[in-house]
């Protein structure tokens, strides 16, 4: 990588690093939901372990919200940093500067991968004295599962970031949205069986399916599927090429309409 | 198109059409090297989508863009950090302070010695007290001169304003117009200003395109152009050029 290049992403690394630091409530809240979200479910578990000790059992409820989550944090990590140069209407300014769309999607990925290991480690960590629950058991299994899962957030955002270019700021609801339409065709709790037949067709279309459903082999059963995961991690080369080609004729068309100098509130 | 020696720019044809409507209508001219030349035009007049043109924020519809002798439309990002502006309608990070904008903007545009060129642009600017406050708690007056350090970050060779003495006090706008003046005769840059305020535009460019409706209605000096067309100013000649466009 040439060092012009390096110089230009550290710039936005930099960048997100001075926002993040100029506001408390922003740092604190990345690692906020998580937790939140783990200990809710934690003590739906602990409520659920004796009448229904199969739905508990391994604190498979525990892992699949961690792990559920390292999604969606991937995904609104990445979108909101993008969303930040909309709001403070920074965006011309970027495209005007030597930065490749390529280098800003790197950047993008990097503070989106920090600030969800930021967010998911104190969620991970606590669950272990709270609940007696280490997600960090499922071993380097754990590895495949996180990063296919924030593969697919990044995938989602790059088609969202490519809308929200051409759509500007009346598309931002798209950034909640999204994940949570994939949530339910994911099998996150549940059985890919469980699933009527349509909706069970769709979910094989999904790289998360098969995230989760290798999850549940491993914790329920103690069996490692790598086929799974190898299923996952070529859907989501699918989805990446998918959301990239989004992002690229979104912006094209976003400096064919004149729109990247006015995009902002 | 006035013929220009060792030109900077060279701007043939360039249109731009949204829909139905034409915004910028055939548009020939060139810019010389360490000229400042205004593009002076009322409100809709294609100033603003012209300057977005020469930035590579919009495609245009035909035409061709030469600059430092490369073709800017296919491949603008060979001169992009040669380049640099100045908009009302780009802010910048509202929640960074100056100096950490400025800090990111110089990597932006790999600054060697960056902290060196911060401080120069913080004593050119009057920014030195001004370094550790967020943007968003600056007036106008001091976000502009913010925005014209950020646009001087990598010394641009090509400068690119548009209007960015608009909503300003007289006093602020007069000492910009100044440091526009110096910081072209101290390195050699060209500045392209748009703005639809004649008198500033007299006061500062040392040559004139005027655009009417998405053309080009007249260039040249505002000496020449006031000669040409027997005025006292630029603003007498700009009224009578519109009011013969609107007849035609």
């Amino acid at each position: 990588m040439k060092s012009s290049t390096i110089s230009r992403i550290s710039a936005l690394l930099l960048r997100y690093f001075f926002l993040l630091r100029s506001s408390w409530p922003r740092v604190l809240e990345i690692a906020y939901w998580p937790t939140v979200q783990m200990i809710i479910w934690g003590f739906t578990s602990v409520h659920f372990s004796n009448s229904s000790p199969e739905l508990t059992a391994g604190g498979i409820l525990i892992s699949a919200v961690l792990i559920w989550d390292s999604l969606f944090r991937s995904h609104i990590s990445y979108t909101l940093s993008f969303l930040e140069e909309m709001w403070s209407r920074n965006l011309a300014n970027l495209f005007v500067s030597p930065l490749r769309p390529w280098e800003l999607i790197i950047s993008l990925a990097t503070v989106s991968m920090i600030r969800t290991l930021i967010g998911m480690l104190p969620a991970a960590l606590l669950a272990i004295p709270f609940f007696g629950v280490s997600v960090f058991e499922l071993g380097l299994p754990l590895l495949g599962f996180f990063l296919n899962l924030v593969f697919t957030g990044w995938a989602i955002s790059q088609a969202v970031t490519g809308i929200l270019l051409r759509y500007g700021l009346g598309a931002e609801s798209l950034t909640w949205m999204l994940p949570f339409l994939l949530a339910p065709f994911s099998c996150i709790y549940y059985p890919l069986e469980t699933l009527p037949g349509w909706m069970q067709t769709i979910a094989q279309y999904l790289s998360t399916t098969y995230v989760f459903e290798g999850m549940r082999a491993l914790i329920l059963r103690g069996e490692w599927l790598p086929g799974l995961l190898s299923k996952a991690f070529l859907l989501n080369g699918v989805y990446f090429a998918i959301g990239l080609s989004v992002f690229c004729i979104s912006l094209r068309s976003a400096r064919r309409r004149g729109l990247l100098l006015q995009s902002g509130e | 198109m006035t013929e220009v020696k060792d030109s900077l720019l060279e701007v043939t044809g360039l249109s731009k059409k949204f829909g139905s409507s034409t915004a910028v209508k055939n548009l020939s001219f060139s810019l010389a090297r360490g000229s400042i030349v205004g593009l002076l035009g009322g409100n809709g007049a294609g100033k603003t989508t012209t300057l977005s043109m020469l930035l590579g924020l919009l495609e245009p519809s035909s035409g061709s863009i030469r600059l430092f002798g490369h073709d800017f439309i296919k491949d603008r990002h060979a001169v992009l950090n040669r380049i640099n502006f100045c908009s009302p309608y780009v802010d910048l990070p509202q929640r960074l302070t100056v100096r950490e904008n400025l800090r990111v903007f110089a990597r932006l545009y790999g600054v060697n010695q960056a902290g060196q060129v911060i401080q120069g642009l913080a004593e050119d600017f009057r920014l030195l007290d001004l370094m550790d406050q967020p943007i968003r708690r600056l007036s106008s007056g001091q976000k502009t001169r913010v925005s014209l350090a950020k646009a001087l970050i990598n010394q641009p060779e090509f400068l690119l304003l548009d209007e960015p003495t608009a909503s300003l006090s007289p006093d602020v706008s007069q000492w910009i117009r100044q440091r526009l003046a110096e910081y072209r005769d101290q390195t050699g840059a060209t500045i392209l200003f748009a703005s639809h305020d004649m008198r500033e535009v007299e006061l500062l460019c040392d040559h004139i395109v005027m655009m009417s409706n998405g053309q080009l209605i007249e260039e040249g000096s505002p000496q020449d152009l006031k000669t040409r067309h027997g005025k006292n100013s630029l603003e007498e000649v700009f009224l009578e050029l519109s009011e013969q466009e609107t007849k035609a």
